[in-house]
């Protein structure tokens, strides 16, 4: 590596983070541990533990989404690996490209296509079926969050699994081990990483999401997102209260990495040894 | 024939210019003043204003856009972006991130903002159209007894909207606790209109401030939660023209809109009574150029202007003058113009102490977030027993591991 | 026999989850040429393109999102490349540790957090307008030019930088004209993905803009109500653009990497 004398490049960033991304943290932890004057209390952190069950809620749906992203993209990643250079800047492209159209419309898309009297549901009808539920159930909230995030978890494990060269793959077979030991012992250590960043980068957005619910879930699938959104816009503007449920979700989110990453790791050891 | 055909033509001719003058004559009566809208041309000023959606003329269905009108007449240009609550109004008023010069939000919400000083007075030697045409009975209303803070834009009623497809008539509030439509009822999402009406459906005043009516209430919004397909605003145009929603309560006038889409819809006033509201324009603190915002008052208070809007948007003008421009048919309507006795039976939201309001949010919420599904308990169990097994198995198999390997080492 | 049946199978599910992928923006494209409002087939028009021009508030945000966009992208691109030199060039392990954890930060804490945290921010220090919502879109815009920049940094051959300054260059030309042009590829990277988070962006908009409409606040306000059409006509247009300039790009760049590949046959 070369050596640079440079460091001062870093101060300006160093200072925005402080400014914009620390201070503002601090601020939510702050206004979560005092009353509307600035005095220190616990009524808002205690008033937000009766939002567990709601919080919990949330996590339960964001990890079925996590579960179901990578179920579906775990193959699609190695499939897309796996194909010749242009065809894979062709696969990637294709993913990508979908993120282009604004996300509200995307989903205000899937409303129109489930609706009661929406797009399948007229077809279902059109040819004698009965007409399903398919809107306003935790079912489609979870429609949602797969669909909007799920190139998150496709690009990470693709670009992992290109790394992972023909030549283990064949050695693995050649050395006896079936389809599902090469996968067991090979092909899944490696990707590894792919899976942890796509994971996080799945489950953060869906559990926190309030507009996925808002539009997709009625009135049976209120998540902390929708919590936080109305503490702070939708009611009074209860600032103390709205920044003490966010203080939860931002610990238990933290937590969560926090676990699956040391189990991940712990894995990925055993696997080399 | 030629002749019946030319009768027919000239006696349309006759009507169209009877007409034409009619027209004329109203416009000239309540002409613009041209001189008192032009005090700021040239001078490229912005105004801000926040009003509800769907709640002006613009441009849509042959109405003028009344927007480019005041553009065009004063040479301000004007932002114009909307809310859907009057409680998310409150929010980004108080939260300071936003800058307005004006906001319509309705009659509680405004005594809530002029008590907590969050308006600015009004100067009503600027906004003449109020003396002029505003109707006595708009004036010194309850939420601005001195017509310090406000002047009002549209007022209306709430009521229910249903599909007569799918249900015969409707009479009371019950309708929206009956189990036959389940899933397909929508409901009010913003606390004070939904607690009206389980007030109003207890017997109760909308306005109680009685912490056991409040609660009991509450109580009640849960008991429908079940059965409600979604808690909605404005979303509530699509979900009932395309009759994904069979029954839901709204505005009077946004009735009056949806039903020009779908000829089923219908509306009923509840026996219970119901809430009368006013919405009314008013100028928040801080505003920079209050001259300019008061014109843009005052020209919303032009009859010409005032029957657009609410020719356009269905809400009930407190302007008389406006309804000699309006379609008869509009101005005759008994659900955008109750008669008497019916408004006889209604309410009006005034402001509450901080005390309920504060209930009603950690009510409303609680309403809001419901309870747990008995398949949602089973999961989480499940995987809690699957985790717990996994990490035992997880730690035997590491044992074993290290004491093979402590083996080999010896 | 099982490769073939293989390579069917998993056309078949690539097909599938793109048609899963693809669906809902079939969808929107398809209505946008619907000749009435809401959801039922009508007919085909061209009206909805023509209104798009005349409708002030969907333009008007579409150049509040631009003006957004492109300021936020170009500091991101600036404070971020920067920051990549600068702590590469850091000893100090625990800086170098803290700052690469503090980048980290924006990318796994819910973007509702940031949003009302900023939003606190804010109205602690009683700004308004466009400075603010730049600021917020910034701040999350910047891990991701770090965070491709600093690999670049990592790959430079450390005998040209050498080579350079022994043969006579100073050490800022050195950097000029060996390092500049080897993370150049990173730094527009970083800068795609900072204008792309940036217009794609609401969750922190929402909270932070105050009354600055842009495009994703816009369409959240029309899908709280009515989605007008003309919204389905413009999105079915940027995408159209993007689809085409990915295209051309990509097209290009595989036939570079095809004609290499064959000079290297050759050779």
């Amino acid at each position: 590596m070369i050596k640079l004398n440079a460091k001062w490049a870093s101060y300006p960033y160093i200072i925005w983070m402080i400014l914009f991304t620390i201070l503002p943290l601090l601020l939510v932890v702050y206004f979560a541990f005092t009353d509307g004057n600035g005095a220190f209390t616990l009524d808002n952190v205690k008033q937000s533990a009766l939002y567990i069950p709601t919080l919990a809620n949330s996590v339960y749906l964001a990890a079925i989404a996590t579960v179901i992203c990578l179920v579906l993209a775990y193959p699609f990643a190695f499939i897309m690996s796996r194909l010749t250079f242009s065809k894979q800047k062709m696969m990637s492209m294709l993913v990508m490209l979908p993120m282009w159209m604004n996300f509200l419309l995307r989903t205000y898309a899937w409303q129109a296509i489930l609706e009661d009297n929406g797009v399948i549901n007229t077809m279902l009808t059109a040819i004698g079926l009965p007409a399903a539920k398919l809107i306003n159930t935790s079912g489609a909230v979870v429609l949602g969050m797969v669909y909007n995030y799920i190139p998150f978890m496709i690009l990470p494990l693709y670009s992992i699994m290109t790394k992972i060269d023909k030549s283990v793959l064949e050695a693995s077979s050649d050395l006896g081990a079936g389809f599902f030991a090469t996968f067991r012992r090979v092909v899944l250590p490696l990707s590894l990483p792919g899976i942890i960043s796509g994971v996080t980068m799945v489950f953060v957005p869906a559990v926190s999401t309030f507009v996925i619910s808002g539009m997709l879930g009625g009135s049976g699938n209120y998540l902390i997102g929708d919590l936080i959104e109305v503490q702070f816009l939708g009611n009074s503007y209860d600032l103390n209260a709205g920044s003490a449920t966010s203080l939860m979700l931002m610990v238990v989110v933290l937590i969560t990495m926090a676990i699956f990453n040391r189990f991940e790791t712990e894995d990925s050891e055993e696997a080399l040894v | 024939m030629k002749k019946i055909l030319s009768v027919f033509l000239c006696a349309l001719l006759v009507l169209s210019v009877c007409s034409m003058t009619v027209l004329a004559d109203g416009e000239d009566a309540y002409a613009l003043d041209a001189e008192y809208y032009s005090k700021f041309k040239g001078q490229n000023l912005k105004l801000y204003v926040y009003n509800w959606g769907e709640y002006i003329a613009d441009g849509a269905d042959g109405s003028r856009d009344v927007i480019a009108w005041f553009e065009e007449l004063t040479g301000i240009d004007v932002e114009y972006t909307t809310f859907d609550t009057n409680e998310g109004l409150y929010s980004k008023l108080q939260s300071g991130s936003a800058y307005y010069d004006i906001v319509i939000p309705s009659d509680y919400m405004i005594s809530r903002l002029a008590e907590q000083g969050m308006l600015e007075k009004l100067d009503l030697g600027n906004i003449p159209n109020f003396a002029k045409y505003v109707d006595e009975a708009f004036r010194n209303p309850d939420y601005d007894e001195n017509q310090e803070y406000s002047v009002p834009y549209t007022w209306g009623t709430v009521g229910i909207i249903y599909n007569t497809k799918y249900i015969e008539s409707v009479d009371s509030w019950e309708v929206l606790w009956n189990e036959d439509y389940a899933g397909k009822i929508l409901m009010f999402d913003n606390s004070r209109d939904s607690f009206a009406i389980a007030l109003k459906s207890l017997g109760y005043s909308l306005n109680s401030e009685n912490a056991d009516e409040i609660t009991e209430a509450a109580e009640l919004l849960k008991t429908q939660k079940p059965l409600v397909q979604a808690y909605v605003m404005d979303q509530i145009f699509d979900k009932m023209v395309e009759e994904n929603a069979w029954i839901a309560p709204y505005y009077a006038g946004d009735y009056l809109t949806m039903s020009e889409d779908n000829e089923d819809l219908a509306f009923a006033f509840p026996k219970e009574g119901t809430n009368r509201f006013v919405d009314a324009m008013c100028i928040p603190k801080g505003c920079v150029n209050k001259e300019a915002a008061e014109m843009f008052i005052n020209f919303m208070c032009e009859p010409a202007v005032s029957a657009e809007n609410c020719g356009m948007i269905g809400y009930s003008t407190p302007i008389s003058a406006a309804k000699d421009l309006m379609d008869a048919e509009m101005v005759e309507n008994p659900i955008a113009y109750p008669s008497e006795d019916v408004l006889a039976n209604m309410e009006t939201f005034v402001n509450l102490p901080d005390e309920v309001n504060q209930q009603l949010d950690i009510l409303w919420i609680s309403v809001s977030v419901g309870s747990l599904t008995t398949g949602f308990w089973v999961v989480i169990s499940v995987s809690a027993v699957g985790i717990t097994a996994y990490c035992l198995y997880h730690m035997s198999v590491k044992k074993k591991r290290a004491a093979m390997r402590a083996d080999k080492s010896l | 026999m099982t490769q073939k049946k293989n390579k069917v199978l998993s056309g078949v599910y690539v097909a599938l989850l793109m048609l899963f992928l693809y669906l809902p923006i079939l969808v929107l494209i398809v209505f946008s040429f619907n000749s009435s409002k809401g959801y039922s087939w009508t007919g085909f028009s061209l009206k909805w393109y023509i209104d798009l021009f005349s409708n002030e508030l969907i333009l008007n945000s579409l150049k509040n999102t631009l003006i957004v966009a492109l300021f936020a992208s170009v500091f991101a691109t600036l404070i971020g490349a920067l920051a990549a030199i600068g702590v590469f060039s850091m000893q100090n392990k625990f800086a170098k540790n803290a700052i690469q954890n503090v980048t980290n930060l924006p990318l796994l804490m819910p973007e509702i957090v940031m949003g009302i945290s900023m939003m606190l921010l804010f109205a602690f220090l009683n700004m308004s307008g466009f400075v603010p919502l730049i600021i917020a879109h910034i701040s999350f815009c910047v891990p991701s030019v770090f965070l491709s920049v600093l690999p670049k940094l990592r790959q430079i051959n450390k005998n040209m930088y050498e080579a350079a300054l022994d043969l006579g260059c100073n050490p800022f030309q050195a950097f000029y004209k060996v390092v500049l042009p080897e993370i150049m590829p990173g730094v527009i990277t970083g800068f795609l993905m900072a204008i792309t988070y940036s217009l794609d962006d609401f969750v922190v908009s929402y909270f932070t803009a105050g009354n600055v409409q842009t495009l994703s606040i816009t369409i959240y306000s029309m899908v709280k109500k009515r989605v007008s059409p003309e919204i389905n006509a413009l999105s079915t247009i940027m995408f159209v653009i993007v689809l085409l300039v990915l295209l051309v790009t990509n097209i290009r760049s595989i036939q570079k990497e095809n004609a290499k590949q064959k000079k290297m046959m050759k050779l």
